[in-house]
Protein backbone atom coordinates (compact mmCIF):
# COMPACT_ATOMS: atom_id res chain seq x y z
CA UNK A 1 0.00 0.00 0.00
CA UNK A 2 0.76 3.67 -0.11
CA UNK A 3 3.14 4.84 2.82
CA UNK A 4 0.76 7.35 4.56
CA UNK A 5 3.21 7.87 7.34
CA UNK A 6 6.85 8.84 7.68
CA UNK A 7 9.46 5.98 8.02
CA UNK A 8 10.51 6.17 12.20
CA UNK A 9 13.97 7.15 10.53
CA UNK A 10 12.62 10.19 9.04
CA UNK A 11 10.21 11.68 11.93
CA UNK A 12 11.15 14.97 12.44
CA UNK A 13 11.85 15.61 16.05
CA UNK A 14 11.99 19.15 18.29
CA UNK A 15 15.95 20.45 17.36
CA UNK A 16 17.77 23.06 18.61
CA UNK A 17 17.34 26.88 18.82
CA UNK A 18 20.32 28.83 17.50
CA UNK A 19 20.12 32.30 18.71
CA UNK A 20 17.60 33.59 21.44
CA UNK A 21 17.18 37.37 20.78
CA UNK A 22 18.19 38.99 24.22
CA UNK A 23 16.98 42.61 24.22
CA UNK A 24 14.48 44.18 21.55
CA UNK A 25 14.40 44.59 17.96
CA UNK A 26 13.17 43.60 14.91
CA UNK A 27 13.56 39.87 14.52
CA UNK A 28 11.55 37.11 13.29
CA UNK A 29 11.62 33.61 13.80
CA UNK A 30 12.14 30.65 10.89
CA UNK A 31 11.47 27.06 12.08
CA UNK A 32 13.98 24.65 9.53
CA UNK A 33 14.07 21.13 8.65
CA UNK A 34 17.68 19.84 9.35
CA UNK A 35 19.20 16.61 8.49
CA UNK A 36 22.25 15.68 7.41
CA UNK A 37 23.94 12.16 6.33
CA UNK A 38 26.72 12.15 7.92
CA UNK A 39 25.31 11.17 11.63
CA UNK A 40 22.43 8.78 12.36
CA UNK A 41 20.09 10.97 13.47
CA UNK A 42 16.47 11.72 12.61
CA UNK A 43 15.55 15.09 10.97
CA UNK A 44 15.33 17.58 13.57
CA UNK A 45 13.29 21.33 13.08
CA UNK A 46 15.86 24.19 13.97
CA UNK A 47 14.90 27.03 15.62
CA UNK A 48 16.93 30.88 14.33
CA UNK A 49 15.83 34.34 14.78
CA UNK A 50 16.95 36.98 11.64
CA UNK A 51 17.85 40.52 12.25
CA UNK A 52 15.15 42.17 10.01
CA UNK A 53 16.48 45.50 9.91
CA UNK A 54 19.81 43.66 8.27
CA UNK A 55 18.11 41.36 6.34
CA UNK A 56 16.44 41.46 2.48
CA UNK A 57 13.06 41.14 2.26
CA UNK A 58 12.70 37.57 0.86
CA UNK A 59 12.95 34.12 2.56
CA UNK A 60 15.74 33.43 0.70
CA UNK A 61 17.33 36.65 1.78
CA UNK A 62 16.44 34.68 5.16
CA UNK A 63 18.05 31.52 4.89
CA UNK A 64 20.96 33.34 3.32
CA UNK A 65 20.98 35.42 6.50
CA UNK A 66 21.40 32.70 9.15
CA UNK A 67 24.03 31.04 6.46
CA UNK A 68 26.03 34.08 7.11
CA UNK A 69 25.14 35.29 10.37
CA UNK A 70 24.15 32.09 12.49
CA UNK A 71 24.83 28.67 10.91
CA UNK A 72 27.66 27.78 8.10
CA UNK A 73 26.57 24.47 8.07
CA UNK A 74 22.40 25.01 6.69
CA UNK A 75 22.46 23.68 3.03
CA UNK A 76 20.26 24.68 0.98
CA UNK A 77 20.36 25.24 -3.09
CA UNK A 78 20.22 28.55 -4.50
CA UNK A 79 21.85 30.94 -7.27
CA UNK A 80 20.00 33.64 -9.18
CA UNK A 81 17.75 35.21 -6.78
CA UNK A 82 15.04 36.63 -9.22
CA UNK A 83 13.23 33.39 -10.26
CA UNK A 84 14.44 32.24 -12.90
CA UNK A 85 16.99 29.39 -12.53
CA UNK A 86 14.83 27.32 -10.19
CA UNK A 87 16.70 26.14 -7.82
CA UNK A 88 15.84 27.48 -4.43
CA UNK A 89 12.72 25.47 -4.54
CA UNK A 90 11.35 24.35 -1.04
CA UNK A 91 8.08 24.34 1.21
CA UNK A 92 7.52 27.39 2.48
CA UNK A 93 4.87 28.23 4.96
CA UNK A 94 2.97 24.56 3.71
CA UNK A 95 4.05 25.76 0.27
CA UNK A 96 6.54 24.41 -2.47
CA UNK A 97 7.74 27.60 -3.80
CA UNK A 98 10.62 29.70 -4.79
CA UNK A 99 12.17 31.25 -1.77
CA UNK A 100 13.82 34.08 -3.49
CA UNK A 101 10.34 35.05 -4.99
CA UNK A 102 8.46 34.39 -1.93
CA UNK A 103 8.07 37.65 0.51
CA UNK A 104 8.60 37.69 3.96
CA UNK A 105 5.79 39.74 4.74
CA UNK A 106 3.55 37.41 2.75
CA UNK A 107 3.77 35.02 5.70
CA UNK A 108 2.11 35.02 9.23
CA UNK A 109 4.48 34.18 12.29
CA UNK A 110 7.53 32.05 12.16
CA UNK A 111 8.40 30.77 8.95
CA UNK A 112 8.16 26.79 8.20
CA UNK A 113 10.59 26.06 5.95
CA UNK A 114 10.96 22.37 4.66
CA UNK A 115 12.00 20.48 1.54
CA UNK A 116 10.12 19.62 -1.32
CA UNK A 117 7.78 17.07 0.14
CA UNK A 118 7.85 13.46 -0.74
CA UNK A 119 11.44 13.73 -2.05
CA UNK A 120 15.00 11.66 -1.33
CA UNK A 121 17.21 14.47 0.73
CA UNK A 122 20.26 14.97 0.07
CA UNK A 123 20.69 17.15 2.57
CA UNK A 124 18.93 19.56 4.75
CA UNK A 125 16.93 21.38 2.51
CA UNK A 126 18.22 19.92 -1.11
CA UNK A 127 16.27 17.15 -2.23
CA UNK A 128 17.33 14.62 -4.76
CA UNK A 129 16.14 15.34 -8.21
CA UNK A 130 17.81 12.82 -10.31
CA UNK A 131 14.32 11.05 -10.68
CA UNK A 132 12.98 14.17 -11.76
CA UNK A 133 15.28 15.10 -14.29
CA UNK A 134 15.72 11.45 -15.56
CA UNK A 135 11.85 12.17 -16.58
CA UNK A 136 12.13 15.35 -18.32
CA UNK A 137 14.85 13.78 -20.02
CA UNK A 138 12.32 11.22 -21.24
CA UNK A 139 10.19 13.11 -23.10
CA UNK A 140 12.79 14.07 -24.89
CA UNK A 141 12.65 17.74 -24.73
CA UNK A 142 14.29 19.18 -28.25
CA UNK A 143 13.18 20.01 -31.32
CA UNK A 144 12.92 16.59 -33.59
CA UNK A 145 12.51 17.01 -37.45
CA UNK A 146 13.16 15.07 -40.61
CA UNK A 147 12.63 17.56 -42.98
CA UNK A 148 16.27 18.52 -44.36
CA UNK A 149 17.13 21.50 -42.24
CA UNK A 150 16.38 24.79 -43.03
CA UNK A 151 19.47 27.13 -44.44
CA UNK A 152 18.39 29.47 -42.02
CA UNK A 153 15.91 29.29 -39.46
CA UNK A 154 13.30 27.10 -38.61
CA UNK A 155 9.90 29.75 -39.35
CA UNK A 156 7.38 30.18 -37.09
CA UNK A 157 4.39 32.33 -37.17
CA UNK A 158 3.41 34.50 -34.48
CA UNK A 159 0.31 32.80 -34.15
CA UNK A 160 2.41 29.36 -33.53
CA UNK A 161 4.92 30.68 -31.01
CA UNK A 162 2.32 31.80 -29.12
CA UNK A 163 1.05 28.34 -28.45
CA UNK A 164 4.07 28.06 -26.69
CA UNK A 165 3.03 31.03 -24.11
CA UNK A 166 2.66 29.10 -20.75
CA UNK A 167 4.65 26.66 -21.47
CA UNK A 168 8.18 27.90 -22.45
CA UNK A 169 8.58 29.99 -19.03
CA UNK A 170 8.96 26.57 -16.49
CA UNK A 171 11.93 26.67 -15.23
CA UNK A 172 11.86 22.99 -13.64
CA UNK A 173 11.87 23.95 -10.06
CA UNK A 174 9.97 20.81 -9.23
CA UNK A 175 7.16 23.11 -7.15
CA UNK A 176 4.48 21.64 -9.54
CA UNK A 177 5.44 17.73 -9.23
CA UNK A 178 6.77 17.41 -5.71
CA UNK A 179 2.95 19.06 -4.72
CA UNK A 180 1.05 16.24 -6.89
CA UNK A 181 -0.26 13.42 -4.67
CA UNK A 182 -0.01 11.29 -7.57
CA UNK A 183 3.43 12.05 -7.87
CA UNK A 184 4.29 11.27 -4.25
CA UNK A 185 2.50 7.66 -4.83
CA UNK A 186 3.35 6.62 -8.24
CA UNK A 187 6.43 9.21 -9.64
CA UNK A 188 8.60 5.44 -10.17
CA UNK A 189 6.25 5.52 -13.08
CA UNK A 190 4.02 9.00 -13.44
CA UNK A 191 5.87 11.66 -14.85
CA UNK A 192 4.63 14.26 -13.16
CA UNK A 193 3.31 17.72 -13.80
CA UNK A 194 6.75 19.35 -14.65
CA UNK A 195 7.67 16.67 -17.35
CA UNK A 196 3.99 16.78 -18.57
CA UNK A 197 3.91 20.12 -18.98
CA UNK A 198 7.52 20.33 -21.06
CA UNK A 199 6.16 17.01 -23.32
CA UNK A 200 2.80 19.60 -24.15
CA UNK A 201 5.42 22.02 -24.86
CA UNK A 202 7.01 20.34 -27.76
CA UNK A 203 3.67 18.48 -28.79
CA UNK A 204 2.68 22.12 -29.26
CA UNK A 205 5.44 23.44 -31.05
CA UNK A 206 4.47 23.91 -34.62
CA UNK A 207 8.41 23.04 -36.29
CA UNK A 208 8.10 19.83 -34.35
CA UNK A 209 7.72 16.92 -36.38
CA UNK A 210 7.62 14.29 -34.02
CA UNK A 211 4.18 14.73 -32.63
CA UNK A 212 2.74 11.24 -33.06
CA UNK A 213 5.82 9.73 -31.42
CA UNK A 214 5.95 12.20 -28.16
CA UNK A 215 2.38 10.90 -28.14
CA UNK A 216 3.08 7.39 -28.26
CA UNK A 217 5.44 7.81 -25.36
CA UNK A 218 2.38 9.05 -23.25
CA UNK A 219 -0.24 6.83 -23.95
CA UNK A 220 0.25 4.52 -20.62
CA UNK A 221 -2.10 4.21 -17.88
CA UNK A 222 1.11 5.59 -15.60
CA UNK A 223 2.79 7.99 -17.50
CA UNK A 224 0.56 10.20 -17.88
CA UNK A 225 -3.21 9.23 -17.04
CA UNK A 226 -2.37 9.06 -13.41
CA UNK A 227 -3.25 13.07 -13.33
CA UNK A 228 -6.20 12.89 -11.93
CA UNK A 229 -6.80 16.58 -12.02
CA UNK A 230 -6.52 17.83 -9.01
CA UNK A 231 -4.54 20.99 -9.35
CA UNK A 232 -2.08 21.52 -6.83
CA UNK A 233 0.67 21.74 -9.62
CA UNK A 234 -1.18 25.11 -11.07
CA UNK A 235 -1.65 26.18 -7.37
CA UNK A 236 2.18 25.88 -6.85
CA UNK A 237 3.58 26.74 -10.10
CA UNK A 238 5.52 30.11 -8.39
CA UNK A 239 5.59 31.23 -12.39
CA UNK A 240 2.50 31.15 -12.92
CA UNK A 241 1.64 28.30 -15.09
CA UNK A 242 -0.71 25.44 -15.29
CA UNK A 243 0.15 22.28 -16.08
CA UNK A 244 -2.91 21.09 -15.24
CA UNK A 245 -4.04 22.52 -18.51
CA UNK A 246 -1.16 21.33 -20.35
CA UNK A 247 -1.84 17.56 -19.31
CA UNK A 248 -5.58 17.95 -20.05
CA UNK A 249 -4.33 19.58 -23.67
CA UNK A 250 -2.21 16.29 -24.03
CA UNK A 251 -5.22 13.83 -23.56
CA UNK A 252 -7.21 15.95 -25.36
CA UNK A 253 -5.02 15.11 -28.18
CA UNK A 254 -4.75 11.81 -27.67
CA UNK A 255 -8.69 11.42 -27.79
CA UNK A 256 -8.57 13.53 -31.18
CA UNK A 257 -6.57 10.86 -32.79
CA UNK A 258 -8.49 7.81 -32.28
CA UNK A 259 -11.77 9.34 -33.62
CA UNK B 1 21.61 -0.98 -4.36
CA UNK B 2 20.99 -0.90 -7.97
CA UNK B 3 23.56 0.87 -10.83
CA UNK B 4 20.57 1.33 -13.15
CA UNK B 5 21.04 5.02 -14.67
CA UNK B 6 17.95 7.28 -12.87
CA UNK B 7 17.16 7.03 -17.29
CA UNK B 8 16.57 3.45 -17.53
CA UNK B 9 14.23 3.28 -14.27
CA UNK B 10 11.90 6.04 -15.95
CA UNK B 11 11.65 4.19 -19.03
CA UNK B 12 10.74 1.73 -17.04
CA UNK B 13 8.79 -1.52 -19.29
CA UNK B 14 8.08 0.85 -21.67
CA UNK B 15 4.64 2.53 -22.63
CA UNK B 16 1.64 -0.22 -22.26
CA UNK B 17 0.27 1.66 -25.61
CA UNK B 18 -3.21 1.98 -23.51
CA UNK B 19 -4.78 4.52 -21.15
CA UNK B 20 -6.72 6.69 -23.61
CA UNK B 21 -9.73 4.14 -24.18
CA UNK B 22 -10.00 3.71 -20.44
CA UNK B 23 -10.07 7.57 -20.01
CA UNK B 24 -13.00 8.02 -22.68
CA UNK B 25 -15.21 5.36 -21.85
CA UNK B 26 -15.36 6.64 -18.29
CA UNK B 27 -16.24 9.73 -19.99
CA UNK B 28 -18.45 8.06 -22.04
CA UNK B 29 -20.00 6.30 -18.87
CA UNK B 30 -20.45 9.57 -16.67
CA UNK B 31 -21.86 11.22 -19.31
CA UNK B 32 -24.66 8.08 -19.81
CA UNK B 33 -24.85 8.28 -15.84
CA UNK B 34 -25.41 11.70 -15.40
CA UNK B 35 -28.53 11.85 -18.25
CA UNK B 36 -29.91 8.43 -16.71
CA UNK B 37 -29.71 9.55 -13.68
CA UNK B 38 -32.68 12.29 -14.50
CA UNK B 39 -34.58 8.94 -14.93
CA UNK B 40 -33.56 7.25 -12.04
CA UNK B 41 -35.03 10.37 -10.02
CA UNK B 42 -38.39 10.05 -12.43
CA UNK B 43 -38.76 6.28 -11.33
CA UNK B 44 -37.63 6.85 -7.87
CA UNK B 45 -40.52 9.13 -7.49
CA UNK B 46 -43.05 7.10 -9.46
CA UNK B 47 -41.93 3.71 -7.36
CA UNK B 48 -42.58 5.59 -4.02
CA UNK B 49 -45.06 3.55 -2.25
CA UNK B 50 -46.13 1.39 -5.04
CA UNK B 51 -46.50 -2.30 -4.44
CA UNK B 52 -45.24 -5.13 -5.89
CA UNK B 53 -48.20 -4.96 -8.73
CA UNK B 54 -47.38 -1.78 -9.26
CA UNK B 55 -43.50 -1.71 -9.86
CA UNK B 56 -43.76 -4.62 -12.11
CA UNK B 57 -46.11 -2.51 -14.32
CA UNK B 58 -43.78 0.48 -14.10
CA UNK B 59 -41.07 -2.07 -15.14
CA UNK B 60 -43.31 -3.84 -18.14
CA UNK B 61 -43.18 -0.70 -20.31
CA UNK B 62 -40.21 -1.14 -22.43
CA UNK B 63 -38.71 2.12 -22.43
CA UNK B 64 -38.35 1.93 -18.50
CA UNK B 65 -37.24 -1.60 -18.16
CA UNK B 66 -34.40 -0.08 -21.14
CA UNK B 67 -33.54 2.82 -19.53
CA UNK B 68 -33.18 1.08 -16.10
CA UNK B 69 -30.81 -1.74 -17.24
CA UNK B 70 -28.64 0.91 -19.15
CA UNK B 71 -28.27 2.85 -15.85
CA UNK B 72 -27.40 -0.52 -14.29
CA UNK B 73 -24.73 -1.24 -17.23
CA UNK B 74 -23.40 2.25 -17.58
CA UNK B 75 -23.32 2.74 -13.35
CA UNK B 76 -21.33 -0.52 -12.65
CA UNK B 77 -18.78 -0.40 -15.79
CA UNK B 78 -18.25 3.06 -15.20
CA UNK B 79 -17.31 1.47 -11.33
CA UNK B 80 -15.33 -0.72 -12.15
CA UNK B 81 -12.96 1.96 -14.43
CA UNK B 82 -13.29 4.37 -11.53
CA UNK B 83 -11.88 1.60 -8.90
CA UNK B 84 -9.48 0.04 -11.23
CA UNK B 85 -7.61 3.49 -11.08
CA UNK B 86 -8.05 3.89 -7.08
CA UNK B 87 -6.76 0.46 -7.30
CA UNK B 88 -3.84 1.16 -9.26
CA UNK B 89 -3.20 4.46 -7.37
CA UNK B 90 -2.37 2.93 -3.91
CA UNK B 91 -1.81 -0.74 -4.33
CA UNK B 92 1.70 -1.04 -5.25
CA UNK B 93 2.20 -4.70 -4.23
CA UNK B 94 1.94 -6.30 -7.52
CA UNK B 95 0.34 -9.83 -6.54
CA UNK B 96 -2.55 -7.70 -4.33
CA UNK B 97 -2.92 -5.29 -7.19
CA UNK B 98 -3.68 -8.15 -9.81
CA UNK B 99 -5.38 -9.75 -7.17
CA UNK B 100 -7.80 -6.12 -6.59
CA UNK B 101 -7.83 -5.96 -9.87
CA UNK B 102 -9.65 -9.77 -10.53
CA UNK B 103 -11.84 -8.87 -7.89
CA UNK B 104 -13.17 -5.67 -9.03
CA UNK B 105 -14.44 -7.22 -12.50
CA UNK B 106 -15.88 -9.99 -10.83
CA UNK B 107 -17.52 -7.79 -8.09
CA UNK B 108 -19.01 -5.11 -10.56
CA UNK B 109 -19.48 -7.66 -12.86
CA UNK B 110 -21.85 -9.65 -10.29
CA UNK B 111 -23.98 -6.36 -9.46
CA UNK B 112 -24.77 -5.46 -13.07
CA UNK B 113 -26.06 -9.55 -13.85
CA UNK B 114 -27.65 -9.67 -10.66
CA UNK B 115 -29.39 -5.78 -11.52
CA UNK B 116 -30.65 -6.81 -14.92
CA UNK B 117 -31.76 -10.30 -14.07
CA UNK B 118 -33.42 -8.30 -11.24
CA UNK B 119 -34.81 -5.56 -14.01
CA UNK B 120 -36.13 -8.60 -16.39
CA UNK B 121 -38.01 -10.46 -13.64
CA UNK B 122 -39.85 -7.59 -13.04
CA UNK B 123 -40.79 -7.12 -16.30
CA UNK B 124 -41.02 -10.64 -17.83
CA UNK B 125 -41.70 -12.73 -14.82
CA UNK B 126 -45.14 -13.57 -13.95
Amino acid sequence: MVQLTLPKKSKPKQGKTWNKPENGGNWREFHIYRWSPDDDENPQIDTYFVDMDDCGPMVLDGIIWIKNKIDPTLTFRRSCREGICGSCSMNIDGSNTLACTKGLDEIKGAVKIYPLPHMAVVKDLVPDLSHFYAQHRSIEPWLKTTTPEPQKEWKQSIEDRAELDGLYECILCACCSTSCPSYWWNSDRYLGPAALLQAYRWVADSRDEATGERLDNLEDPFRLYRCHTIMNCAKACPKGLSPAKAIAELKKKLVERKY
Amino acid sequence: MSYRTPLSNVKGLGTANEGSEHFWRQRVTGVANLLLSVFLVYAAFHLVGQDLPGVKAFFQNPLHMVLAAAFVISATYHMRLGMQVVIEDYVHNEGSKIALLILNTFFTAFVALAGVYSLLKLSFGA
